[in-house]
């Protein structure tokens, strides 16, 4: 069964939203999912490109009140 | 009855906390309403970042440290004895010794330690600054380069989110003292798509490394070291070669708080704002042991901890809450030729970075000396 783990990064100016969920994808076993909470409008852009470049897959971004969800799978080991 | 509060870590966090505890608390530790314990790994008490000031030189070893006991208000009883267990239920922790420790407060301070093991090749290849001996093998090796590629390479999760940068400008200034940048290069590689997780601080640098020649690698997360190749090979299928590599070692908190089932990679399930465990009511968390989404930095310990004192003893003394965390952190920035900046900032208001200048510099020199008078709450 996939496991999800939440990361909220709201308000963290450093080191940062996606050096967070690097970080927490170390943590996690593959196929499991990380949902990583933002208030950075550049999680929106930065995260993608880097899912994309590391060979992870992008589950789900949605916008909520002041803040973005993004669920990003650990494809990879 | 004697309340007891235990601290467990004698880093700047726990020393911090537990010295402001004995200033305010003197009257209720003298008349045994009140006991405070340290529980620590080591006898020595390091200042951290002076690591990354010896292998250029810039700081010597009898600086780096004193005894733990020194650094501590005599009413504090420190015993170096390691804890093996936390458990919450029982409020009572176990040591390596075997002895069972019961509280009333607790707070964890076990910090966060390097695992170059896990990336494979890094343990044997690679150099850093994070610990004592990696510091000393750094040293003799820049003593024995003659010039080449220095590759300066981040991984996450790493404390002190500035130290990478820093220990760039450093290498910068160091062969251009020793006449090697000619036929030097360096590069510096990071794991997202730009020079730095601080999006302020990111765009200073780009300028500053473009003007001082240094090379940038963006998108770039270890994977494996080769040895026998002297190339890093990365999660995003490129590869890089070096002559001399400067690792930023990924971190995990303290294997004590895995094995006690207290957070996964060993930081703590923390609350931004009370700095309370979540769900708990008495043990307090800081410093790089929170997973706490912010720098692991000391000055971040060092501002939490003044929260936690002053919660501490304000709920052991009339059973109310004092204040909040902001998420307050401040950090100094080394930059090449002797100039350095700083940036401060706290959860609601992020970093902006000014102009190095030598003033800055010569403050965090001063710093440097007066951490020790800072950690006994002198400061």
């Amino acid at each position: 069964m996939t496991k999800r783990t939440k990361i909220d990064a709201r308000g963290a100016h450093c080191p940062g939203p996606l050096m967070e969920l690097i970080a927490g994808l170390r943590l996690v076993e593959k196929g499991d999912e990380i949902e990583i909470l933002s208030n950075d409008k550049g999680s929106l852009k930065d995260i993608p490109v880097w899912v994309q470049k590391a060979g992870h897959a992008l589950a789900n971004i949605e916008e909520l009140r002041e803040y973005y969800s993004i669920v990003v799978e650990k494809v990879k080991t | 009855m004697c309340k007891k509060i235990i601290i467990i870590g004698g880093g700047i966090g726990g020393t911090i906390v537990a010295n402001g505890l004995c200033n305010i608390l003197g009257s209720e530790i003298a008349e045994r309403k009140i006991s405070i314990s340290m529980l620590s790994a080591t006898d020595k008490h390091f200042y951290q970042p002076g690591f990354f000031y010896l292998p250029f030189g810039k700081f010597r070893e009898s600086n780096l440290y004193r005894n733990q006991k020194e650094v501590l208000d005599d009413r504090i009883d420190f015993k170096v004895d390691p804890v093996k267990k936390i458990d919450l239920q029982d409020q009572a922790i176990t040591t390596e010794s075997g002895r069972v420790h019961e509280y009333d407060y607790l707070v964890i301070a076990t910090g966060s330690r390097i695992r170059p093991d896990l990336i494979p090749g890094m343990r044997e290849s690679a150099h850093w600054f994070y610990d004592l001996d990696g510091a000393r093998r750094l040293r003799e090796a820049l003593e024995d380069f003659k010039g080449g590629h220095v590759v300066i390479n981040v991984n996450a999760p790493h404390k002190c989110p500035v130290a990478p940068v820093e220990v760039t400008f450093m290498i910068y200034s160091y062969l251009k003292e020793r006449g090697l940048l000619e036929n030097s290069e360096i590069t510096y590689t990071y794991p997202i798509g730009r020079l730095h997780g601080i999006e302020p601080v990111s765009n200073w640098l780009e300028p500053e490394f473009e003007s001082l020649g240094i090379r940038s690698e963006t998108f770039f997360n270890a994977k494996e070291i080769v040895p026998s190749k002297r190339i890093i090979e990365t999660e995003e299928g490129t590869s890089l070669p070096y002559d001399l590599l400067i690792t930023i070692p990924p971190h995990s908190g303290a294997q004590l708080i895995e094995d006690s089932n207290l957070g996964v990679g060993g930081w703590v399930p923390t609350d931004p704002q009370t700095l309370l465990l979540e769900g708990s009511n008495n043990v307090f968390v800081l410093g790089d042991t929170t997973n706490i989404p912010i720098s692991k930095a000391g000055s971040t310990a060092h501002f939490e901890a003044d929260v936690i004192i002053e919660n501490l003893s304000a709920l052991v003394t009339e059973g109310r809450w004092a204040k909040n965390y902001d998420g307050k952190v401040f950090c100094f920035i080394e930059a090449a030729d002797e100039k350095a900046t700083y940036i401060s900032f706290n959860y609601e208001n992020p970093p902006k970075v000014g102009a190095p200048n030598q003033m800055i510099h010569w403050a965090k020199i001063g710093y440097n000396q007066l951490y020790w008078l800072s950690i006994k709450g002198l400061l």
